[in-house]
């Protein structure tokens, strides 16, 4: 790299935009593949129920429909879908079949599917399946599900998917001993990912070849390549995984889901391609939920507010299944409870709850968001009641710099080295305090202003990155000059073909426009990591890096063989390599690649690199602040101005990294004020449109500072990369709910339920005589 | 309901002709009988304004229309925007300002935001947060689309087209 490094740190613009803002991008429902046919499929409309009988005959004789299918007609052994993250043990009681069998669980739970040759005919034969069900009473509470009354499954003999007990210290001890003590109760509600673009695929499913070809993957692609070959009985090699422009994943999109082997099944069936693109009533039924948590959290402290320890129950909603990722809800937000903070002993009760709901599944800083939600709060509490500024009260419990590296403790199952990494949690803080004029709000809590009450409330984080397996790269220069790199990363919407090529330009010394970037597709690279946890940067970026400092090495060699000389006396520079002190003789990249190519069809100018990160985990951290108006007669509650800092180690791309901050924090303001899935008793979805599932507009927005602090670059990888995907939501509830607390403080209102609507707070200004 | 119509529309300035059943909506009909695919649906049933194309000057989401309805109008879709290679000022100020990331709602901005910009050709940053509050996006949180909104209509009160 040239210390100049044109491309990393600027605000380039994205490569990606051309063809989504000419109409030209291809996401999975633009493809269309000769004699392709549609599916539509059944969905439970009960939250419990046996399945007496199915009547397919009536769908199937509608003229269009090509064939119908439901369990009993699947001729090979259901599989279950896998876990893939946080796979403890009893889980596997409660893994689900791409279609339910005798029993339905959850509103939308597949019962059968209709092929057609068009949408609309699909649907119409759907009307026309004739499904007996006995229902049964319905489990939707975490409380309900506890006392086990009404079984889910009933092999298994218990709703508890499962329940461990995690810490460190002697929590009960700190707790005896404690001048002070708080316990409260939290809820983070239940909402999702709600992505733009709904699920969709197409499966080409040829069992002679045999080959089966999914369009419409993305995420982890070489994961599920693996489990839908072992589904389908295939060598790995056999499943290809195609993955196409996808319209956001925030987490839901991409993950095994039952239509990832119904849509093979129904291929298989009628030796066609089958496409299913999910509708949005299916999406907020079929796609994971997730935040569903009731937590019980409990703080020790000294006097002056130094927390002494903290003790929590953690109930996580499962829904009617453990999918792929399910429990890295509630398990992270046990292991975040602590957050960034100077916590000598926890001890935390993690219990993993089966109802009769959508499974659940991670959304943007799964756990993260609703362990700041409750620690934040509770905070705030303790800092009023030990008549300590909040700011202060956090300053005080902060980890000091010399206290990291920090190792946390095993508080999930199994993850014994997690440690947070170098850092400075009270800059962070202050940075933020400093933009937001902290000083200046302190002491005006509770002041109104034009009729309505404001409040000043703040919230820190700590968050974790670039988790995973090793990401795969490789960069090939044709003999036209044009450089393609091929990751087994994906691009979920963020800009990931931009910031590859970024760090190859800068790497190769090559103009940017030269690259194109190919992601995610089985066929593209042997193996790959795939995309979340915030780690496309840090995984995929390194892999790109070290595939150009192997091409730089390759290039030397062919340059080598081309001048016959020792490859000891040349040099790589500015995109070329080049011979003698003077330079004088000089091979583009694009003459070694034509010089590779005439030397025989199996020699390249190309390289190949994958990028470990050991187990080693970037932590990005920061504060976040909330300047709330709340209209004491309504209820209704604006957020004026937002600001927050978050430490990424190093800016890839600037706007880029402003853009996943603002991004965040706006789908954090929806999850504070607006999304809500709500079930009545019978586990009926009562927001099954985007009318009553409301999502944040541009009405609601508050004027935003987003800071990206580069004071504490990475150790764990050169170019000193964290991840930045998530950091602008993790804690947007925790501070909103605390400005309004404070906005409220003349009348004791707490908050400690998410969402925050006016209703709710109506109800509870008016218990407070307001 | 099923019987089919023929339909002739002018989509981005070409007369296009096409067999439809009259319960096909206007966006169906784009994708699934013309290719325009640019356009995209969101929800489907009109309230995140994905699919929103300009039919005779107004900015309509085409799942809530049906084809026929459409018979005889002159209809802007994503693809009729850029003039040829040329990205019109508007694309090019999402791209300058980072107003998208996965794309997915990105045609609806655009369109809607044409109609905008040529009702009110100077609004102010409240009027363009209000008039797109009909579009939803997961992505960006908007501020980037109101910047390039705004950005967009002062360049072309400067005359770039």
């Amino acid at each position: 790299m040239t210390a100049s490094s044109p491309y990393i740190g600027r605000s380039v613009k994205r490569l990606e935009d051309r063809r989504f803002l000419t109409g030209t991008g291809r996401y999975i429902d633009d493809v269309k593949l000769p004699d392709m046919a549609v599916m539509a499929i059944y969905r439970s409309p009960h939250a419990h129920a046996r399945i007496r009988s199915i009547d397919l005959s009536a769908a199937k004789a509608l003229p269009g429909v090509i064939d119908a299918f439901c369990a009993s007609d699947i001729t090979m052994a259901l599989p279950l879908i896998p876990l893939r993250l946080a796979p403890f043990k009893g889980f596997e009681r409660f893994l689900q079949q791409p279609i339910a069998r005798d029993k339905v669980r959850y509103v939308g739970e597949p019962v059968a599917v209709v092929i057609a040759s068009d949408r609309y005919i699909a649907e119409d034969a759907l009307d026309l399946i004739e499904v007996d069900f006995d229902p049964l009473p319905a489990v939707t509470s975490v409380d309900q599900a506890a006392s086990g009354e009404t079984l889910i499954h009933e092999d298994a003999g218990e709703n508890m998917g499962t329940r461990y007990t995690v810490g460190r210290g002697d929590a009960d001890e700190a707790f005896r001993n404690a001048p002070y003590t708080r316990r409260e109760r939290f809820t983070t509600n239940r909402h999702g990912a709600v992505p733009m673009e709904t699920r969709g695929m197409i499966a080409e499913f040829d069992p002679d070849t045999p080959l089966l070809r999914l369009h419409g993957a993305t995420k982890v692609n070489f994961f599920n390549r693996r489990h839908l070959a072992a589904a389908f009985d295939l060598p790995e090699d056999a499943v290809e995984l195609i993955e196409t422009d996808v319209g956001g994943g925030f987490g839901a999109r991409g993950e095994l889901y039952p239509e990832d082997y119904l849509v093979p099944i129904a291929s298989r069936r009628v030796r066609r391609p089958v496409k299913w693109t999910e509708d949005r009533r299916e999406n907020l039924t079929a796609t994971n939920h997730s935040r569903d948590i009731v937590c019980d959290l409990e703080i020790a402290a000294t006097d002056d507010g130094r927390i002494l320890g903290m003790r929590a129950t953690v109930q996580g909603d499962m829904g009617a299944y453990v999918r792929t990722n399910g429990g890295v809800v509630a398990s992270k937000a046990a292991q975040f409870l602590p957050g960034p903070y100077r916590v000598p002993s926890f001890s935390c009760d993690v219990q993993f709850l089966i109802t009769n709901k959508t499974p659940v599944g991670t959304f943007r800083g799964p756990g993260r968001f609703e362990a700041n939600f409750c620690r934040e709060r509770l905070l705030d509490m303790v800092a009023a009641d030990l008549n300590i500024d909040p700011a202060e009260l956090r300053l005080r419990n902060l980890m000091e710099p010399a206290e990291l590296p920090f190792r946390i403790g095993e508080l999930v199952p199994g993850d014994v080295n997690a440690t947070f990494d170098r850092g400075n949690y009270p800059s962070a803080l202050n940075r933020m305090l400093d933009e937001v004029g902290y000083a200046d709000w302190k002491d005006r809590q509770g002041e109104i202003i034009d009729g309505r009450a404001h409040g000043l409330g703040i919230a820190c984080f700590i968050e974790s990155s670039a988790a995973g397996p090793p990401e795969t790269a490789r960069i090939a220069v044709a003999p036209d000059g044009s450089i393609e790199i091929r990751t087994g990363a994906s691009s979920v919407g963020q800009g990931t073909e931009t910031g590859l090529a970024q760090i190859c330009a800068d790497y190769l010394v090559v103009d940017i426009d030269r690259i194109h970037v190919l992601h995610g597709s089985t066929t593209l690279v042997p193996s790959g990591g795939g995309t979340f946890h915030s780690r496309n940067t840090v995984m995929a970026g390194n892999a790109v890096r070290k595939a150009a400092e192997a091409l730089r090495a390759r290039s030397i060699e062919l340059a080598a063989l081309r001048w016959n000389t020792d490859a000891a006396g040349l040099e790589y520079r500015d995109g070329a390599v080049h011979r003698g002190d003077g330079g004088e003789s000089v091979l583009s990249l694009t003459e070694l690649a034509a010089f590779a190519r005439s030397r025989g069809p199996d020699e390249a100018l190309a390289a190949d690199a994958a990028f470990d990160n050991e187990g080693k985990l970037s932590y990005s951290y920061g504060a976040h602040a909330a300047l709330v108006a709340v209209d004491i007669a309504t209820g209704v509650v604006e957020v004026k101005k937002y600001v927050l800092t978050e430490e990424i180690g190093r800016a890839l791309n600037p706007a880029m990294v402003q853009g996943q901050a603002v991004g965040g924090l706006v789908q954090g303001l929806g999850g504070t004020f607006l999304d809500h899935m709500v079930y009545d008793q019978d586990g009926q979805l009562l927001t099954g449109s985007f009318a009553d599932y409301l999502l944040p507009t541009s009405t609601e927005l508050p004027e935003i500072t987003a800071i990206a602090l580069e004071e504490s670059p990475s150790e764990f990888n050169p170019m000193g990369f964290k991840g930045a995907g998530e950091g602008g939501i993790v804690a947007v509830a925790a501070a909103v709910g605390n400005a309004v607390v404070h906005a409220l403080n003349a009348h004791g209102i707490q908050i400690n339920d998410l969402p925050i609507t006016p209703d709710r707070l109506r109800a509870a200004l008016r218990a407070a005589g307001a | 309901m099923t019987e089919k119509h023929s339909l002739t529309l002018t989509v981005n300035g070409q007369t296009r002709r096409c067999e439809v059943e009259p319960r096909m909506t206007l966006a169906d009909c784009l994708r699934e009988k013309l290719d325009l695919t640019g356009t995209h649906l969101g929800c489907e049933h009109g309230v995140c304004g994905a699919c929103t194309v300009i039919v005779d000057g107004a900015a309509i989401r085409s799942c809530l229309m049906f084809a026929v309805q459409a018979a005889g109008t002159e209809i802007t879709t994503v693809e009729g925007l850029a003039d040829g290679d040329e990205l019109s000022v508007l694309q090019q100020a999402f791209h300058d300002n980072f107003a998208l990331q996965c794309g997915f709602c990105t045609p609806g901005f655009l369109t809607t935001a044409e109609t905008i910009l040529k009702e009110n050709p100077s609004p102010t940053r409240a009027e363009v947060q209000s008039a797109i509050s009909g579009n939803i996006c997961r992505c960006t949180g908007y501020v980037p689309i109101i910047d390039a909104i705004l950005e967009a209509a002062d360049r072309r009160r400067k005359g770039e087209k």
